[in-house]
């Protein structure tokens, strides 16, 4: 069995958001990188969790970016994961990240590929979905529970106000998010272990952006709160039905 | 050309996000001078000739039990199809759960780019670009599409829905969807309660409540207002509250008219799921909480003595 887990670089949640150059370029000035929670909490580890159970399983981890992803990269491998690849292009068009994964994954001949369901910075939940379509393979997205049955895999993915059980044969694309697995922390044997594990760098295949962005906007300041006595609760009662008529 | 929008169905019912993407729809028709058409894929209970209600022209169905469940791939293909058979050039969905899995192989079919998470109308004055949130609801992004074909996969709860009493023509689609490589064992649907994502009201305690037993002041004040329940990532990871009501920079994102948080401290990562809301009410013991500036209303106080007549004074507001 061989798994593909996308990883992708995002800013640490809790980094000051801000723009440079016009408003054209994400501030990255200072800003802590971590690998894209879904990416790791889920994906990731279940991909881990799949080799844990069985030996034999490959995972390959593949990111497009440029050398600033090798220390996310190389905690990927911390936590688990045999080698990796980095496409070194970088791009903000998800058709065009899609099409290097998938460029990938054919050559790879992978029987699943794991994605998170969105990234936390361009929050695209596309990417997914657009690897999936270049493979022609069927895509499971959202999904809180992945297991493997022989050739078949069982997913719970969430639908509105519930859940929907899947059965689908072998190879496919799915997305990740809570559920699936549990968070973990690298420890020394494999953050020792990762230094020596394959990181290739490949150059990107040509490919169409289909999308480019134009500039950033922050949103307007909010007015500051208004607070009403512990005493009077039934005041903001009052308020939300005739003022801010929301109830 | 035309625009295209994909209805979303559950149980023969139109999604209240999808009526929100045919607003939306009809109006960037309005803007581009052409006309708004829809589609919708399996057997739908729903009159469909009130679609027009919502500025939408001609329905396309196609009426095929096998695509009463949603499958990406082939759902991707049929609205394909229709899209070229009609010329579509600009295509909506909502960005709900099935929209995002929908609209990306979509784009890849028709290699039309995709903005998702679209908050506002096109800017169409130079090119076409679309206002979609980045950095989990923390900033805007202005995304240009480069290519003959556009597809807008709206965020639900970010367009007024508006309706007239026009009347849409309803036109079965011939085709033959391919066969499902994704067999849908079971489906599990919480009864009776309104799903989060397409609330308008959202009631959600935190970590302040101290335990699962006190979750009725959450609870009873949804019911009295037709509000969904939420709850913060650490309330969810120690099971008081299931996981699908965690909302968060890893949970949903959120954006309801009124979102109600009691003993929630604001973390930043909580905020990122929820500060789209309209109208933010804070219930927060401690007056350093920093949900309070996030926040359009909020008590100091302590949710044990507050609540109770929060909930009585709703009871008389609403005359039960
Ligand atoms: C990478 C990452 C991702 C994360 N993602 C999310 C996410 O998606 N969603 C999320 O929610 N969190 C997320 N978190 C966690 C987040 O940082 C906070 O820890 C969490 O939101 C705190 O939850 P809380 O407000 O319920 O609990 P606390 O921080 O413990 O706050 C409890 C609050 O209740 C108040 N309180 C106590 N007693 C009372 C009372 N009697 N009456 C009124 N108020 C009272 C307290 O003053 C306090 O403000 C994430 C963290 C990280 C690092």
């Amino acid at each position: 069995m061989k798994i593909l887990v996308c990883i992708s670089k995002t800013p640490d949640t809790t980094a000051k958001i801000a723009f440079a150059d016009n408003n054209t370029k994400f501030a990255a000035d200072g800003v802590q990188w971590i690998i894209n929670p879904y990416d790791e909490w889920y994906a990731l580890v279940r991909a881990i969790e799949l080799k844990e159970a069985d030996p034999s399983t490959v995972i390959h981890l593949v990111t497009v970016g440029g050398a600033d992803c090798d220390p996310i990269i190389r905690k990927a491998l911390a936590l688990g994961g045999d080698e990796a690849i980095r496409v070194n292009a970088d791009s903000h068009d998800s058709f065009y990240i899609a099409l290097q994964i998938a460029d990938i994954a054919k050559k790879g001949s992978y029987d699943l590929v794991f994605t998170g369901k969105e990234t936390i910075d361009y929050n695209g939940s596309s990417v997914g979905g657009m690897v999936a379509e270049l493979l022609e393979m069927p895509y499971v997205s959202l999904a809180t529970k992945f297991t493997l049955i022989g050739s078949e895999a069982e997913i719970v993915r969430e639908i509105e106000g519930g859940e929907e059980t899947d059965k689908v044969a072998l190879p496919l694309v799915v997305s990740c998010q809570k559920g699936m697995a549990e968070q973990r922390i690298p420890n020394m044997k494999g953050i020792m272990g990762a230094r020596s594990k394959p990181l290739n760098v490949v150059e990107p295949v040509a490919a169409d952006t289909l999308t480019s962005i134009a500039s950033f906007d922050l949103p307007p300041a909010k007015a500051s709160v208004k607070l009403v006595s512990p005493d009077t609760p039934e005041e903001l009662v009052r308020l939300l039905h005739e003022e801010a008529k929301v109830i | 050309m035309s625009v295209l929008i994909f209805l979303d169905q559950s149980e023969g019912q139109i999604k209240k996000s999808s009526l929100e993407a045919a607003s939306y729809g009809a109006k960037v028709a309005q803007q581009l001078g052409t006309s708004a058409q829809a589609i919708v894929l399996g057997n739908i209970t729903d009159d469909l000739a009130t679609i027009g209600n919502y500025g939408i022209g001609k329905v396309h169905t196609i009426n095929n039990d096998a695509l009463n469940n949603m499958d990406a791939q082939v759902y991707a293909k049929l609205i394909a199809e229709v899209a070229t058979s009609i010329g579509a050039k600009v295509i909506i969905f909502s960005n709900n759960f099935n929209g995002k899995a929908i609209a990306p192989r979509l784009s890849v079919r028709l290699k039309a780019g995709l903005v998702s998470g679209a908050v506002a109308l096109p800017d169409t004055t130079n090119g076409f670009t679309v206002k979609k949130n980045v950095f989990s609801g923390k900033a805007f992004a202005n995304v240009t599409i480069n290519t003959d074909i556009k597809i807008i996969a709206l965020n639900p709860n970010s367009f007024s829905i508006t309706t007239t009493d026009a009347k849409a023509e309803v036109l079965p689609f011939a085709t033959t969807a391919d066969a499902s490589k994704v067999q849908v064992i079971s489906t599990d649907k919480v009864v009776g309660e309104i799903p989060l994502s397409e609330a308008e009201i959202v009631v959600s305690g935190g970590r302040g409540l101290k335990g699962p037993e006190n979750w009725a002041m959450v609870t009873d004040l949804a019911k009295l207002l037709g509000a969904a329940t939420a709850c913060s990532r650490p309330v969810a990871d120690s099971d008081w509250r299931p996981h699908h009501e965690h909302v968060g920079q890893t949970g949903l994102a959120i954006a309801p008219n009124l979102y109600f948080a009691i003993g929630i401290s604001g973390a930043i990562q909580h905020l990122a799921g929820v500060n789209r809301s309209k109208v933010i009410v804070v219930i927060n013991k401690d007056p350093e909480a920093p949900f309070f500036k996030a926040a359009d209303y909020g008590i100091v106080g302590d949710a044990f003595e507050v609540m109770p007549k929060i909930i009585d004074a709703v009871k008389k507001l609403k005359g039960v």
